[in-house]
């Protein structure tokens, strides 16, 4: 077996007995991006020396086995929206491809405190503006499952990383399903947080009421292991919680079922038009999950219907003034070739804007404007309001929420990105969970026409440790998130 | 036609924290400081940064809030301001909308026809931009002062004249002096005016096109300002044309005001709830707490200066002006065994005038103030002449050195012995024969001549009561 085909914990295991050092390991997945990536096309940029670097620190450290981390000589790849100190950050966009940043993202300073080691970062939507990765400034990543359909969005080349053995885990982002759904997509493990839970200090933002960082893996243990490391209160961010984190790891070992758990079956998330594989796929999942113990019962989330409307308008308005500060002036791309101030900004944003980028930002300013604020954006936040509430109510009668995390399975390149609003339409089953500002952990539970199917576990603010506990559960009886991509063994 | 003004004042304050407001960056002295050399991730607005509220930044603007007799909101809201320009670096400026920190204050002021209120509509918290300056074709950009907590302080369309608004703004100033949230150094731009400008026909109750006029940035720009835009916009009706609303700069060597942007080009700030930070929810205790700590505002001080010590209103009002300067005289007065009406006389005078000649600040006295109380205590029992007094406090504040050794080595003592000005005064008088004759004549307004011709004969020493008996004693007895 090679390393690349084992998960976090037993890769940890394995430089723990010395048996091979984060060196080797770190050439291996070096080696394999360099082989397989041209194909994939998850990562943006790879960090070869850099890497290396921090796996001869890791290397000390393991010998000593002073200040050793289940994480600890690991590598790993994140979505190029997190800032990593003097290692360029894009956001897959034009007018920041040259951006790097003088500060790390705490969520990278945290893993590089414990040791882990950065291989590289992974293509996305321009500034997580899509569902595919078709919108990314560079260039489009394909699911390792098949290469003609998308890896999904916006973090796409995290999931696609993790899926054909390039990383081992991957730190994705989620602002309206980009974790879940490319986690879906390419049939790996993806855990989008609950706001607050992990800083968004240095994370490039989308929208800030909702973007939230989170970790892709091969199994919700090892999401777990992630999590510890990433998570908990950070002063640098205002909107982080104060609640402790818990020793998620610890509790998944120790849990066997799910006796005494209520999981509640939201009626419309189980719509007409799901295809019939999916819905036959989950329900299969969900009597998994009863032959565990759990409970299932049917609820009810009346306002669902409004969530994407709501979440795009909230999106526009914040992502309008997000990207205000790529004006050519401090950082990132800079055409200064025209008459005066206002051609400085006009043609940097021309030039370094893709063009959904550009629609949003257009729609935003619109919905912020003086006589629309009250019709537009804060009728959504109120609508918002009432999703909120939707989530508190039912949480009431359950304790997690089942449903599908994409309607469809993987689309084909190109079958969505002439028509924005079926591309937003892709994104229903996700959203909702932002608005709520709930965990929520897709993981993979079936297959259909050889592509893989997701299965979403909601829970209520700070659930996580429930959520990877249905997951780790679920995955110890089911073998879906052990199937490997036919480029597994390229 | 008779016009009367309409005046409304945007004040800008620039807090006096050690940090900025939502950064650990420290805030330096934005003259003299070598540029960028106080900035960080956030306060230059590099991708993925975060506010963090500054607390003290807070705690200032509750001071002046509750110092300006507002309603603390327990609960505010920071919002984005959303415009491109280079000394912003996000794109956006975090400051307070439709829920700012405090509403519904006022401030008194003093004019002709009396006391007046000017109410405040909100005090609210925002963030300073960078600076701008543009030399040889470039234009650079200084982010020091990016991001240092501002203080907007917003009145009602109350005053009515430049008079009012500068009263208005002196109190104002002298209230942040007091409160210790601001340093007050106009120069150095920690204060800035905005001035909302309308005229109508004078009695009427109707509120006609303003204009705003920005960088208004001393007293004298805002008084030359408000004065001129009240001219051009009355002359505008006069010719029976309209006034637009615009945006106005100002030209301090012209003294003009300028048209900046019209209302067709006026920004759309597209306002909305700055999601990086939490609402702002104050406890009431904390509140209460600096409530108790707030001092006596120079309002209050001026009265009690009025009633403990009989000062004159006005010269009660001038010696609260600065609170250094009233901590002084309550400081100069407990030393001394003078009246305090007569301290107050003395530091209201000729110390404020040695104060402004040299601009000294009253914090940086050369002298300590026992001195000066022992100076006026000479003064008032008549070891010390007036003039000598005055003479002396010259000395104290270029060269230092106790008043008693000043008017030993200069041997200025006032001397009440007869004999020694009787001495004198035969002298003058047999020196000066035709001025005596013509005295006797009748021209008694010669007495103040031989007051002055014994007090250069007595070097200043002779105490003027005892001299003025005995020029007059002496004077009669020639007549017979």
């Amino acid at each position: 077996m090679e390393t690349f085909e084992l998960g976090v914990q037993e890769t940890h295991e394995l430089l723990a007995s010395r048996k091979v050092s984060s060196e080797e390991l770190t050439r291996a997945y070096l080696e394999r991006i360099q082989k397989l990536d041209p194909q994939i096309k998850s990562y943006v940029t790879v960090s070869e020396e850099l890497a290396l670097e921090q796996a001869r620190d890791a290397d000390r450290r393991l010998k000593t086995g002073e200040g050793l981390t289940p994480l600890t000589g690991i590598p790993y790849a994140a979505k190029d929206s997190l800032s990593t100190r003097g290692l360029r950050t894009t956001c897959s966009s034009k007018i920041l491809e040259n951006y790097k940043p003088f500060y790390d993202c705490t969520a990278i300073r945290k893993l590089k405190s414990t040791g882990a080691v950065l291989l590289g970062k992974n293509n996305m939507d321009e500034f997580g503006m899509g569902s595919s990765t078709e919108n990314s400034g560079f260039f489009t990543t394909r699911n390792p499952w098949n290469p003609d359909h998308v890896p999904g969005g916006s973090s796409g080349g995290s999931a696609a990383a993790v899926a054909a053995g390039l990383a081992p885990f991957t730190l994705g982002e989620d602002t309206g399903g980009s974790v879940r759904m490319p986690a879906s997509f390419c049939g790996v493990t993806g855990l989008k947080t609950t706001y607050g839970r992990v800083s968004r200090y240095g994370l490039l933002p989308l929208v800030s009421s909702f973007d939230t960082i989170g970790p892709m893996a091969r199994s919700a243990y090892d999401v777990a292991l992630v999590l510890e490391a990433i998570a908990g209160h950070d002063p640098k961010d205002s909107t982080s919680r104060m609640e402790a984190i818990q020793p998620y790891s610890e509790i998944l070992k120790k849990t066997e079922n799910l006796r005494g758990l209520r999981i509640g079956i939201p009626k419309e998330y189980f719509v007409a038009g799901l295809d019939p594989e999916m819905d036959a796929s989950l329900r299969a999942a969900i009597r998994q999950l009863e032959s565990l113990g759990a409970h299932a019962v049917e609820v009810s989330l009346p306002h669902t219907q409004y969530a994407i409307p709501v979440y795009y308008l909230i999106l526009f308005a914040e992502a309008s003034s997000n990207l205000a500060k790529y004006d050519g002036v401090r950082f990132g791309l800079s055409e200064r070739d025209g008459e005066g101030l206002l051609d400085v900004y006009l043609k940097t944003r021309e030039a370094g804007f893709g063009a959904e980028t550009k629609r949003r930002i257009m729609l935003g300013t619109f919905a912020l404007s003086a006589g629309y604020y009250d019709a537009y954006y804060l009728k959504a936040q109120k609508v918002r309001t009432l999703i909120r509430q939707d989530f508190e109510k039912v949480f009431q009668a359950c304790d997690a929420l089942i449903t599908p995390v994409a309607p469809t399975t993987a689309f084909r390149i190109g079958e969505k990105v002439t028509n924005p609003l079926d591309m937003y339409l892709s994104d229903v089953f996700v959203v909702a969970v932002n608005l709520a500002g709930i965990p929520a952990l897709s993981v993979p539970c079936g297959f259909s026409n050889g592509l893989p199917i997701g299965m979403q576990i909601m829970g209520p603010h700070l659930s996580e440790e429930m959520l990877l506990r249905i997951g780790y559960v679920y995955q110890n009886q089911t073998d879906w998130h052990t199937k490997r991509p036919p480029c597994w063994n390229d | 036609m008779k016009y009367e003004p309409v005046i409304g004042l945007e004040v800008h304050a620039e807090l006096l924290t050690k940090s900025k407001m939502f950064c650990g960056c420290e805030v330096v002295d934005s003259i003299t400081a070598q540029p960028n050399r106080t900035i960080c991730p956030v306060c230059t607005g590099q991708p993925g940064s975060l506010p963090v509220l500054n607390r003290k930044a807070v705690e200032l603007a509750v001071r002046v809030g509750l110092a300006l007799g507002c309603e603390i909101h327990t609960e505010s809201i920071f919002a984005r301001k959303n415009y491109f320009y280079p000394d912003l670096p996000k794109g956006y400026q975090i400051s307070q909308y439709d829920q700012p920190l405090a509403t519904d204050g006022k401030i008194q002021i003093e004019t002709e026809a009396g006391p007046k209120e000017v109410r405040i509509r909100r005090v609210h918290l925002e963030e300073d931009t960078g600076k701008l300056s543009h030399a040889d074709g470039y234009s650079f950009i200084d982010y020091n002062r990016s991001g240092v907590p501002l203080l907007e302080i917003v009145t009602e369309p109350d005053m009515r004249s430049p008079e009012e608004v500068k009263a208005y703004a002196t109190r104002l100033h002298a209230i942040l002096r007091y409160l210790e949230v601001n340093s007050g150094d106009m120069e150095k731009g920690v204060i800035r005016f905005e001035a909302n400008v309308s005229v109508r026909a004078a009695g009427s109750d109707q509120l006609n096109t303003r204009t705003e006029i920005k960088n208004l940035n001393s007293f004298r720009a805002l008084t030359l300002g408000t004065e001129y835009e009240i001219k051009r916009q009355s002359e505008i009706y006069e010719r029976g044309g309209t006034v637009e609303q615009e945006t106005l700069g100002f030209n301090d060597a012209t003294g003009k005001t300028y048209s900046q942007r019209g209302k067709e080009s006026a920004h759309d700030y597209r306002y909305f709830p700055e999601p990086d930070l939490p609402p702002l929810v104050l406890e009431q205790s904390w509140i209460d707490t600096i409530r108790e700590s707030l001092p006596e505002l120079p309002e209050a001080k001026a009265r009690r200066f009025i009633e403990k010590y009989e000062l004159k209103p006005q010269e009660a009002r001038l010696l609260t002006s600065e609170k250094a300067l009233a901590d002084y005289f309550e400081d100069v007065a407990s030393k001394s065994k003078s009246p305090a009406k007569t301290v107050s006389s003395w530091i209201a005078g000729e110390f404020m005038r040695y104060l402004n000649d040299l601009s000294l600040d009253v914090t940086k006295i050369p002298f300590p103030a026992e001195d000066f109380a022992r100076l006026i205590d000479m003064v008032t029992d008549k070891s010390l002449s007036g003039n000598s007094g005055k003479v002396v406090l010259g000395e104290m504040f270029r060269n230092g050195g106790k008043p008693e050794e000043i008017v030993k080595a200069r041997n200025l003592a006032q001397v009440s012995d007869e004999g020694f000005i009787q001495e004198a005064i035969a002298k003058v008088l047999s020196d000066n024969p035709r001025e005596v004759e013509q005295y006797l004549a009748g021209k008694e307004t010669l007495l103040q001549w031989f007051m002055g011709q014994v007090a250069r004969a007595t070097k200043g020493k002779a105490d003027p009561t005892v001299a003025r008996e005995l020029l007059v004693k002496l004077l009669e007895e020639r007549r017979r």
